[in-house]
C-alpha cells in the first residue's frame, strides 16, 4: 500500500503540492490525471523519494524519506517523464542499468525477456542513441521493469512509478504497455502512473486521481472521476464523457482490450 | 547444449571485447615499459643486464646508476602520470556526463598547478606541524587541494538540478583556468631565488626531471586515486542516466559524486605536481576506448589506466628521440597527437555540443 498523508512540497520557493491525502493499493492500477503544471510529476517525484517534502509518503509502511537508495530500489522502480543518456550505450547495457540494485541485481538474463515485453526483441546490440524516440521510451520502460521484475518479492509487493509511460508511443504500443501493467497489477504488484490520455486512463486504470493546482480534486473509479463534474473544472474546458460513441462524431475506440490478450 | 545456452553472452553486451582489450593493453604497456627502460643516450639495455645478472656477472656501477637513478624514476613517473591523467579524465567525463570534460581543459589542471605553486612559494608560512607532517608530500597534496576546489566550483556552476550544461562547463572552465593561471603568475613573480629553483624542480610539462624524491611524494596519491576508480564504475554508469534516475536504480548519488570529485582531484593534482600540465591524454584515451568497447565504466576505467600509461611512455620516447640529444617537453607531443582527435570529437558531436 502506498500512503500519502498531508503531502506538501515546495519547488523554487513556490508551494506546488498543498496537502495531498491518498492511498494506492498493490494489485490495482492507479492513474494520475490533471492539466499541465497541476503537480503530477512533482507528486510522482515525492512518491519516488526524490523530493524533500512535508507530510508523509510511505510504501508498505516504510517512510520513503528514511529508506536508503538501495532499499528504495528494491521496492519501487521509477520512469521519469524524460530521460537522457550521456554515452553510447547499447540497448542491452541500458536495460542492465536497471539491475544495478534491487531484488534481481546482476541477473542479466532478464534483459531479453524485458525487451521482448516492450516489443523490442533482439534490439540488445543496437545503440540506444540510434533508436527512434518511441523505441527509446520503450527501452527505458524495459530498464524500469527489470528492476522490479517479479511483482511480489518475499510476500511484499513491488511498485512501478511511471511518469507518462506511453506519451511517445503509437496506439498499438500504448495498449501493449497497458496490458503489461495490467498483468503486473493482477500478479500483485502496484502501478502508479501519470497519463494525459483520458480515454486510456478510463480503460486501463482501476483508480484515478485528478490533480488540479497541487490539490487532489477527485479520486475514485474511472467512471466516478472521468465521468464526474470536477473533470471539466480541472481542465478549464467543457468536456463530456460518453458511454456509446457520440452521434455524428468520428471516434476511434480500440477494440479487444484485455480480452484478446497479446 | 543447455550448458552452452546458460553461458551464452547477452546480445549487446560488450564486456567480452572489453576484457580482451584489457589483455592487449597490458601487453602493450609491458612493451612500453621495456622500451622506456632500454632507451637512452647510453647503450644500457635491461635485457643484456638481465642476461648478465643471470650469468652471475656483477653489474657495472655505471649501468646500475643509470637504470636505478635515471630510468626507473622516469618510467614510474610516466606510468603513473599517464594512468592518472587518463583515469582522471574518464572519471570526470562520467561525473559531468560529457565526453569533452577533461581536467586539463576545464581549469582543474590549472587549479592544481596553483595549489602546487602556492605550496612552494607560500609553504614557508604554513605552521611547522603541517610542513613536518606532509614533508615531501606538501606540494602534491596542495595540488590535490587546488584540483579539488576547482572541480567543486566547476560542478556547482555548471550543474543544475542534476543536469550539466556543456556550454557552461566549458566556459566556466576557461574562466577558472584563467583565474588560476593569473594567481599562479602573481605567485611566481613573488617567488625568491630558492623558490624559483623549487618551481623548476617540480617541472613544467616534462618528465625529464623525474627523481625518486618526486616519485615517492606523488605516486602514493596517484596510486590511491587509481585504486579507488574501479569502485566508482557502477555509480558512473548509473549517472549516465542522470542524477534522478541514478537514485532510482539504487545508487547513493551524493556519495558517488563526492568520491568521483576527490578521485579526479587526486589523480590530476598529483600528476600536475610532478609533471606539469600534460594535455589531451585525459580526453583522447577514454574516447578511443569508448569507440572500441563501449562506455561501461567497469572496463573503461581499467583500460584507460593501461592505455594512458602506455601512451604517455610512448610519447615520452618520442619526446626523447626526435630532437636527441635534447628533448621536447612531452606536453607538446601529446598536444600534437591529441588536439586533432579532440577537434574530430567536436566535429562528430557538433549537434550535441551546440548551445
Ligand atoms: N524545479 C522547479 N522549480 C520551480 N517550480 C517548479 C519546478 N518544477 C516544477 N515546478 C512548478 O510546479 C508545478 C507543477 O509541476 P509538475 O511538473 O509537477 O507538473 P505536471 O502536472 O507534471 O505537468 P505536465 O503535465 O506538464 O507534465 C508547475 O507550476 C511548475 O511550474
Ligand atoms: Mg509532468
Amino acid at each position: 500500500m502506498l500512503t500519502l498523508r498531508s503531502l506538501r512540497a515546495v519547488l523554487g520557493g513556490r508551494p506546488v503540492l498543498h496537502g495531498i491525502d491518498a492511498v494506492a493499493r498493490a494489485g490495482r492500477v492507479t492513474a494520475i490525471i490533471g492539466p499541465n503544471g497541476s503537480g503530477k510529476t512533482t507528486l510522482l517525484r515525492a512518491i519516488a523519494g526524490d523530493l524533500p517534502h512535508s507530510g508523509s509518503v510511505a510504501i508498505d509502511g516504510a517512510e520513503v524519506a528514511r529508506l536508503k537508495p538501495w532499499d528504495l530500489a528494491a521496492r519501487r522502480a521509477v520512469l521519469p517523464q524524460a530521460t537522457t543518456l550521456a554515452f553510447p550505450f547499447t540497448v542491452a547495457e541500458v536495460v542492465r542499468l536497471g539491475l544495478t540494485a534491487g531484488p534481481h541485481a546482476g541477473r542479466s538474463e532478464l534483459v531479453e525477456p524485458a525487451l521482448a515485453e516492450v516489443d523490442l526483441p533482439g534490439f540488445g546490440p543496437r545503440l540506444y542513441q540510434e533508436l527512434s524516440g518511441g523505441q527509446q521510451a520503450r527501452v527505458q520502460l524495459a530498464r524500469v521493469r527489470v528492476q522490479v521484475w517479479d511483482p511480489v518479492v518475499a510476500g511484499r509487493p513491488c511498485w512501478l512509478i511511471l511518469d507518462e509511460p506511453v506519451a511517445a508511443l503509437d496506439i498499438a504500443h500504448q495498449l501493449a504497455v497497458m496490458r503489461v501493467l495490467r498483468r503486473y497489477a493482477d500478479a500483485g504488484g502496484g502501478v502508479v502512473m501519470v497519463l494525459h490520455d483520458l480515454n486510456l486512463a478510463a480503460m486501463a486504470a482501476d483508480e484515478v486521481w485528478l490533480l488540479h493546482e497541487g490539490r487532489l480534486l477527485a479520486a475514485g473509479s474511472p467512471a466516478e472521476v472521468i465521468g464526474g463534474a470536477e473533470l471539466a473544472r480541472a481542465y478549464g474546458c467543457p468536456l463530456t464523457a460518453n458511454r456509446p460513441a457520440p452521434p455524428g462524431a468520428t471516434f476511434v475506440l480500440p477494440h479487444a482490450l484485455w480480452a484478446g490478450a497479446a | 547444449m543447455v550448458a552452452l545456452e546458460a553461458t551464452a553472452v547477452l546480445p549487446g553486451d560488450r564486456s567480452g571485447a572489453a576484457r580482451r582489450t584489457t589483455l592487449i593493453l597490458a601487453v602493450l604497456l609491458l612493451a612500453a615499459c621495456l622500451a622506456s627502460l632500454s632507451h637512452g643516450a647510453t647503450g644500457v639495455n635491461p635485457g643484456r643486464l638481465l642476461a648478465a645478472w643471470w650469468a652471475g656477472e656483477p653489474l657495472a656501477e655505471r649501468d646500475r646508476l643509470i637504470l636505478w637513478e635515471i630510468r626507473l624514476p622516469r618510467l614510474l613517473t610516466g606510468l603513473f602520470v599517464g594512468a592518472s591523467l587518463a583515469v582522471g579524465g574518464a572519471v570526470m567525463q562520467g561525473l559531468f556526463r560529457n565526453p569533452l570534460a577533461d581536467p586539463g581543459l576545464v581549469g582543474v589542471g590549472a587549479g592544481a598547478g596553483l595549489g602546487a605553486v602556492t605550496a612552494i612559494v607560500l609553504g614557508g608560512l604554513a605552521p611547522a606541524w603541517v610542513a613536518s607532517l606532509l614533508g615531501w608530500h606538501l606540494v602534491p597534496v596542495a595540488a590535490f587541494a587546488g584540483g579539488w576546489i576547482s572541480t567543486l566550483i566547476l560542478y556547482r556552476i555548471s550543474t543544475r538540478a542534476g543536469r550539466t550544461s556543456v556550454a557552461t562547463m566549458l566556459l566556466a572552465g576557461i574562466a577558472l583556468g584563467a583565474l588560476a593561471g593569473a594567481a599562479t603568475g602573481v605567485l611566481v613573480y613573488l617567488a625568491d631565488d630558492r623558490q624559483l629553483r623549487d618551481l623548476t624542480f617540480w617541472g613544467l610539462g616534462s618528465l625529464s626531471g623525474a627523481s625518486w624524491a618526486k616519485v615517492t611524494a606523488a605516486v602514493p596519491i596517484m596510486a590511491l586515486a587509481l585504486a579507488a576508480a574501479p569502485f566508482l564504475a557502477r555509480g558512473l554508469n548509473g549517472l549516465a542516466l542522470g542524477e534522478a534516475a541514478a537514485h532510482h536504480i539504487g545508487l547513493p548519488v551524493q556519495r558517488v559524486k563526492a568520491a568521483a570529485i576527490l578521485t579526479v582531484a587526486a589523480a590530476t593534482g598529483a600528476a600536475v605536481a610532478i609533471a606539469g600540465g600534460i594535455g589531451f591524454v585525459g580526453i583522447v584515451v577514454p574516447h578511443l576506448l569508448r569507440l572500441a568497447c563501449g562506455p561501461d565504466h567497469r572496463f573503461l576505467l581499467v583500460n584507460a589506466g593501461l592505455l594512458g600509461a602506455a601512451l604517455l611512455l610512448m610519447a615520452d620516447l618520442v619526446a626523447r628521440s626526435i630532437v636527441a640529444p635534447a628533448e621536447l617537453p612531452i606536453g607538446i607531443v601529446t598536444a600534437v597527437l591529441g588536439a586533432p582527435v579532440f577537434l574530430w570529437i567536436l566535429l562528430r558531436r557538433r549537434g550535441v555540443v551546440d548551445l
